[in-house]
Formats: structure tokens, C-alpha cells, sequence
């Protein structure tokens, strides 16, 4: 009993201060945000369309304007490394959660939208939301990084945020991964166990388009075609610390300005 | 090829498809069962079209007294007298065989799909005695890979059926697939007599992506990305594998200062999972402060592998030819710090679990795997040291870093829950001291050379010692220098049986514990 205080004071309070006080370190090579400057783009150059593995980047409305789809993007920077005119660059901005699957796309000058639950169903889960995890497909990276948040250091528990053992217990499902076929059956009967109301979130780029498993015959491409989602985290996996902005964004506990690209 | 012995390969080095001798099945069934009995491991069996409509069986036989590999393989056509009644480490191999290519092997005791998903699972009954315990287990096997009687399945597309005893009293428990944590998914079926299990049968396949098929035709910008994520636990272990095999078939040299990146990034990998898996054990007996601590102690790790690349799982870091991001003075120190801390902070919460006779009570003589069970399953990793056997790719077919730098094997004989715990720490430590080790002798130089186009027609097997243990990839290329195979064998692939051999005799409410001890990759073995 001594040995077991004892540890206790040596381990020493481990929870960050984060909404309350500021986020916790990133590190300096953390790879957040991008931002477009079409204006420095050239006319049929395309090399970040070529560079991109996970198909994320595509042509807007004309030839000079490249999209880059979050939802999709590995977060590998070769299309930064590929644009010859310093196009497209990632940032250290976390806060990549969107709860329109069209917000994910970021072209020239787009600015981060706000995420929010109505005023109804904020009334219903922002003070205590069960969540039941389906992991579809998901490489375990996803998965470690959302269960870490459960760890004494994030302590998703001070926000109501728990995740259930049963979908009846839940008020709605978090996936992870590209719904493959053999899970698709899976996916769809925990949703239906849940009791209505209920939310989706989709988290990792797998989850919200199939990411780098995009049509695969084998996989779903995420559970966006499957269910209605209410939130959707990119990042391939997202840092804990921006899924954690997702949720407590969802529910309006902290503040969510929409803020201009930098 | 008229030779009649197996081609001796070493790890990472790439040779010519047509080294490879092509045995009549007869003398290929003879080689696998001989060289298994003779102490070595089978690491791959796998078939590809080697011409359009023509199928070719490949093997790879670990040998780790003489530190090379056997390569051989025959062409096979419909069917062919199964290897596994005398060699059980080849079942699941078969049946993946059965699967993909429908080439039959005749006899196979438990022919059933791999990764095909049944979404009602249906169960066949089979004989029991009045205990209700399946009778006539192969004789010859001990391992109870299969039971007595086939399985109603004929065909890849039906649904697989599950064991099934029946018996007064007895009673199945269903799990899966969705489970009760945040969790991969796979099913699991309990066949009980009261509170003990007598049967477990894990059927896997939820998690089937397709990504060795999507491997074939490149390498393409995206492979590494599809190496990455095979396991995104064992990022670095799985990127180690692919980036070797593309180097030995482009006959790229990794610089020194990157061999050192990577075998930090490795030990990282390894350090965060061991820790997090110590806490979950710890967890998994209602003992909180270790589950606490460690859980906190592994995000340090995963912090310090972000540090590196940015990402914690060690996305981006291992590139062909060598690492992607380079250390500076800077990160090193810092390096340097959270080895101290994470090293301290560990040290204080796994001995507190060590010296907590209540915690370790749940951890002694549970899910016990014993050491005959292990060799003939070809277990590897903390499975199979914690049974005794001294096993290691890192020692055996040293690769990288570890031909200049030995981490010594860490091994306990108890095959028990304890004995995987450990393991686990003795590992941790290790890990801790080599990390250090190779930042104070980092030399200068570049750390990424560019690779060159692969060579056609050759062939080159990798293995890495992941967390988990041997990760195993096969590239070979055809006529235009692409991929015409890629199989992947991650080290689960060979564990999940193990977990099954765990659970007999043992009460089902120690399930979660014997599960968490294994800890093994749903994603890694459905690919």
C-alpha cells in the first residue's frame, strides 16, 4: 500500500491544463493544416496531383486552382515537396475537424468552418456523451491514438466523453477505417443498436473516404456512404490532440472560432 | 533448374527467380516437413502466378542455427496431399492457399477460408465424448489444429464453418466481432464445459483491405504508404521490411547514419508497444496504478518516434534507400531527456506491478503455452521467447544496425502470462539502453540514397524483428522489374494459434488477460 502511494507521488499529477490552459506541446515537425496560394500555381504543371499517393488533390474550377482534399490526405507533404512554386504548405493548426464533409476540401484562402452540434442535440450530449468504437478496417493507429485519450494525461473522462462496452449504452458510434466488406454488416447493426438520437464520427482518413484504401473492391470507402456522419476528423492517423478538438468542438465546449488560413 | 537442393538465401538479399530450384511436390512436401523436423521455422508458403494460368508454391524456411533462409518451390495445379497432419506450422498457410488460388490440399484437417467472413457463422457439430470433449484430435499433431471430423465447407465462398462440442452442459460463447474497447474486430468462438474453455477458435477476416493485392505492379508512390499501414502499430517494423526488399532488388546501400535512424525508430516502436501492452495487463487484472502510469508512459514514447517525423507512429520516417528525416543536435538531446524520464517513470511503475502479489497471482501459471505447443506452431516474438525459445531475428538474421550492435534475447520459460509480461520488460529495457547507445555513436554522413529501378525477374525475402516478432515479406519481380507477387506474413499470422493453445483448459474470464499478453494484429494478419 506504501509502494502503491508512493509511485503515486513520484508519477506526479499528469493532466494537462488543455482546454482550460494551453495545448500540449506538438512537435516541431508536427505536420498540421494545409493552405493553397493558387496564385503562385502554374498552368498544366500538376506535380502535386502526380505526387499525391492517396489521390487527395484534384483540379477545381479551372486549371490554376488545385483542391486538397483532408479527407483523404496522408499528411506526407509530397505534394509540398513536388510544387515547384511553394504552392501548398502544411501547417502546425491542429484543428482539422470538420462536420460538413465539403469543409475538408481546402482551396485558395479557406477558411476553417466552424464545427457544432444544433443547440438541441448540443442540450442532449454536451454534457455526457457514451461512445460506442467500431473499428472497420482501421490500422490500429487510429485506434491507439483515440484510445490514448482515455490515458491520464488527456483524461477524456472530465469531458462526460466515455466509451461504452454496448452500443444500447451509447449515444453513438465512433469508426475507424475503410468499412471493408466483412465489416459492413458489423457496422451497420451497431448503429442500429444504438437508441435515437445518436452520432457518427469518423475519424482518420480511411473512416471519412477510404484514404489510401480508396476503391479497393475490398473496402466501402469509409462509412460516409454507409451512415450519416455528424463529425469528421482527418489525419492519417490524427493526432490525439486534434481529435480531442473535434469532439469537445462538437459540443461547444470550447470555443469555435472559425479562424483565416495562415 | 536441375539442382535438387534448396537455394540458400540471406536476409535482404535479392537473387534470381531462376536460382530458385522447382521440385517435383513430392521432394517440396519432403524439404518443408524435413527442415522443420531438423529445427528450422517456416516463414512464408505462399503461390503465385509465375505464367499467365500457371501457379508456383514458394517456401521459405528460417534456419536460424546457420542464419540463412531455404527458398524452393514447385508448381502446383488443383490439389496436392496436405503438409499440415506432419507439419502443423504450414495449416494456416494452407488453408490461406486453399483460399486464394483454390489449390486443394487433400487431407488438410481443418480446410476452412482465412479471411472469407461469414456474417451468421454457422457450426458443425462434431463427435464428443460424454465430457464433451472433442474426441480424436489428431494423434500425430498434439496441437489440436484440427478436429476429426472436415468441415461442411467445399468452397472458398460458403460460410466457414466453426468447431462445435456438444455434450451436457455444454455451452459456446460468442465474441466479436465489434468488441467491448477500442479494438480491432475479429470473432471469437468459446466452446465450454462451465466456467473452462475446452476449445477456442478464432475467426479472423473482418479487417480484409486487400492490400497485397494492391501491392502487385509497383512499387508506386503509394506502396510505402501500403507498407505503413499493414499494421499501423508496426509502422516502422512493416516500412523496415518493404524499404529492404526494394533496396536488395535495386542494389541500393542504406548510408551507416540511417541504419542507426532506424534502428532508433525500431526500438521506439517496439518501447511504446511493450509499455502499453504492460499497462494493459495491468488493467486487465483491476491493478490501476501500473495501467495508469503505463498508459501515459507509452504516449511519452509515441511523442519521442514524433519527434523524428512528426507523426508518433513513425509515418514517413523509413524511405527506400534509407530515412526520410534526419536527426539534429537539437532532437537528439531531447531524445536523449525523455529516454531518462520514460526510463525512470517505467522503472517505477512495472516494478510496482512486479512486487504486487495480488496482481501477479492473476498473472502466474495463466494462458500457459507449453514450450512442445510453441515449437510446433512456429511461434514467434514474446510469444515464443516467453516460452523459452531463443528466437530472434535481430540475433539470427541480423539486418541493418544489428550486424554491429547486439541487443541481447530475452527469454523466460514459463510460456505463461507472466513469461509474455516479462519478456516485455527485460525487451523494454533493452531497447531503452540500445536507443541511448546508438545516439552517442550517430556517424555523419547522408541518410537517403535514391533507389534505383528493381531488377526483373528476381526474387528477395526480408526479415525484421518487429514488436511482435518476425515480419516477414517476400518481393518478386517480373520482366518489367514490377511486383508479380508480394506476400506479406505479419508476425500474428503465426501467434493467433498460439492465443487459441493459451485458452485451453483455461476458465473463459481469463480470456481478456491471455489476449492482451499476446496482443496480436487483426489488420496484420487479414491484410
Amino acid at each position: 500500500m506504501f509502494d502503491v502511494l508512493l509511485a503515486r507521488w513520484k508519477q506526479g499529477h499528469r493532466t494537462m491544463r488543455y482546454p482550460a490552459g494551453p495545448p500540449p506541446e506538438l512537435p516541431e515537425r508536427f505536420v498540421g493544416r494545409p493552405t493553397i496560394e493558387s496564385g503562385k500555381c502554374k498552368v498544366e504543371c500538376r506535380q502535386c496531383i502526380a505526387a499525391c499517393p492517396a489521390g487527395a488533390i484534384t483540379l477545381g474550377h479551372s486549371e490554376k486552382h488545385v483542391e486538397l482534399d483532408t479527407g483523404r490526405c496522408l499528411f506526407c507533404r509530397q505534394c509540398q515537396a513536388a510544387c515547384p512554386s511553394g504552392a501548398i504548405t502544411f501547417g502546425r493548426d491542429y484543428r482539422l475537424a470538420a462536420s460538413e464533409r465539403a469543409n475538408l476540401v481546402v482551396r485558395d484562402a479557406t477558411e476553417r468552418a466552424a464545427v457544432a452540434l444544433s443547440d438541441a442535440s448540443r442540450r442532449l450530449f454536451g454534457h455526457s456523451l457514451k461512445l460506442r468504437q467500431v473499428s472497420a478496417g482501421g490500422c490500429n493507429a487510429c485506434e491507439a491514438d483515440t484510445n490514448v485519450l482515455g490515458t491520464v494525461g488527456w483524461d477524456l473522462g472530465r469531458f462526460g466523453i466515455q466509451f461504452v462496452a454496448s452500443p444500447r449504452h451509447a449515444d453513438g458510434i465512433l469508426v475507424t477505417g475503410p468499412v471493408p466488406e466483412n465489416m459492413r454488416l458489423a457496422v451497420q447493426k451497431t448503429y442500429e443498436a444504438v437508441p435515437a438520437p445518436k452520432l457518427v464520427i469518423a475519424v482518420g482518413a480511411c473512416a471519412i473516404s477510404g484514404g489510401l484504401y480508396a476503391d479497393h473492391p475490398e473496402t466501402h470507402n469509409g462509412v460516409a456512404g454507409l451512415l450519416p456522419v455528424d463529425l469528421f476528423i482527418p489525419g492519417c492517423p490524427p493526432h490525439p490532440l486534434t481529435i480531442l478538438d473535434g469532439l469537445l468542438s462538437l459540443l461547444g465546449r470550447i470555443a469555435d472560432e472559425p479562424q483565416p488560413a495562415t | 533448374m536441375s539442382t535438387s537442393r534448396p537455394l540458400i538465401v540471406h536476409n535482404g538479399h535479392a537473387f534470381p527467380l531462376t536460382d530458385c530450384p522447382v521440385f517435383p511436390i513430392e521432394q517440396f512436401r519432403r524439404e518443408v516437413i524435413g527442415g522443420v523436423t531438423a529445427g528450422a521455422r517456416l516463414s512464408a508458403m505462399f503461390a503465385y502466378p509465375h505464367q499467365p494460368g500457371a501457379k508456383r508454391l514458394l517456401a521459405i524456411l528460417a534456419r536460424a542455427d546457420e542464419g540463412n533462409m531455404a527458398v524452393f518451390s514447385t508448381d502446383v495445379d488443383s490439389d496436392y496431399p496436405a503438409i499440415t497432419p506432419d507439419c502443423p506450422q504450414t495449416h494456416l498457410f494452407e488453408r490461406e492457399l486453399f483460399e486464394q488460388w483454390q489449390i486443394r490440399p487433400v487431407d488438410h484437417p481443418w480446410l476452412k477460408p482465412v479471411r472469407v467472413v461469414a456474417h451468421e457463422p454457422t457450426t458443425t457439430e462434431h463427435a464428443a465424448n460424454e465430457f464433451g470433449v472433442p474426441v480424436a484430435l489428431p494423434p500425430q499433431t498434439e496441437v489440436g489444429v484440427a478436429v476429426a471430423l472436415p468441415p461442411r465447407t467445399s468452397g472458398c465462398s460458403s460460410a466457414p464453418d466453426l468447431f462445435r462440442m456438444s455434450g451436457e452442459e455444454i455451452h459456446e460463447v460468442a465474441v466479436g466481432p465489434v468488441h467491448a474497447g477500442i479494438i480491432e474486430p475479429g470473432h471469437f468462438r468459446f466452446q465450454c464445459h462451465g466456467e473452462t474453455v475446452y476449445h477456442l477458435e478464432i475467426s479472423l477476416g473482418y479487417q480484409h483491405r486487400g492490400v497485397e493485392r494492391a501491392m502487385l505492379g509497383g512499387p508506386t508512390p503509394r506502396t510505402i504508404h501500403y507498407a505503413e499501414t499493414l499494421a499501423g502499430d508496426t509502422t516502422t517494423g512493416h516500412a523496415a521490411a518493404y524499404c529492404r526488399a526494394v533496396e536488395a532488388l535495386s542494389a541500393t546501400r542504406v548510408p551507416a547514419r540511417a541504419q542507426f535512424a532506424r534502428g532508433i525508430a525500431l526500438e521506439l516502436e517496439r518501447v511504446a508497444n511493450h509499455i502499453g501492452d504492460l499497462g494493459a495487463l495491468a488493467g486487465d487484472v483491476g491493478f490501476l496504478p501500473t495501467a495508469s502510469y503505463c498508459g501515459r508512459i507509452r504516449g511519452d514514447v509515441l511523442n519521442m518516434t514524433a519527434l523524428l517525423c512528426g507523426n508518433r507512429f513513425g509515418r514517413g520516417i523509413i524511405r527506400p534507400g534509407g530515412v526520410a528525416f534526419d536527426l539534429d543536435a537539437g532532437i537528439i538531446e531531447q531524445l536523449r531527456r525523455q529516454l531518462d524520464a520514460v526510463e525512470r517513470d517505467a522503472h517505477n511503475a512495472v516494478e510496482l506491478l512486479w512486487n504486487t502479489p495480488s496482481a501477479m497471482a492473476r498473472f502466474d501459471g495463466v494462458g500457459t503455452v507449453p514450450l512442445r505447443i510453441c515449437e510446433q506452431l512456429g511461434l514467434v516474438g514474446v510469444a515464443a521467447r516467453a516460452c523459452g525459445v531463443d528466437r530472434d531475428v535481430r540475433r539470427d538474421f541480423p539486418y541493418g544496425i544489428y550486424r554491429f550492435t547486439h541487443i541481447p534475447v530475452s527469454t523466460w520459460h514459463t510460456g505463461d502470462v507472466f513469461a509474455r509480461a516479462h519478456v516485455r520488460w527485460l525487451e523494454v529495457q533493452r531497447s531503452l539502453a540500445f536507443i541511448r547507445e546508438q545516439l552517442d555513436a550517430l556517424p555523419t554522413g547522408p541518410v537517403l540514397e535514391t533507389a534505383g529501378p528493381l531488377k526483373p525477374e528476381h526474387a528477395a525475402v526480408t526479415l525484421i524483428e518487429g514488436w511482435r516478432g518476425e515480419i516477414c515479406h517476400v518481393a518478386i519481380t517480373g520482366g518489367d522489374g514490377r511486383f508479380v507477387a508480394y506476400k506479406v506474413v505479419d508476425p500474428s499470422f503465426h501467434n493467433w494459434f498460439g492465443l487459441a493453445m493459451a485458452l485451453r483448459n483455461q476458465e473463459i474470464s481469463d480470456f481478456p488477460l491471455c489476449n492482451k499478453s499476446f496482443n496480436l494484429s487483426y489488420c496484420g494478419h487479414d491484410l
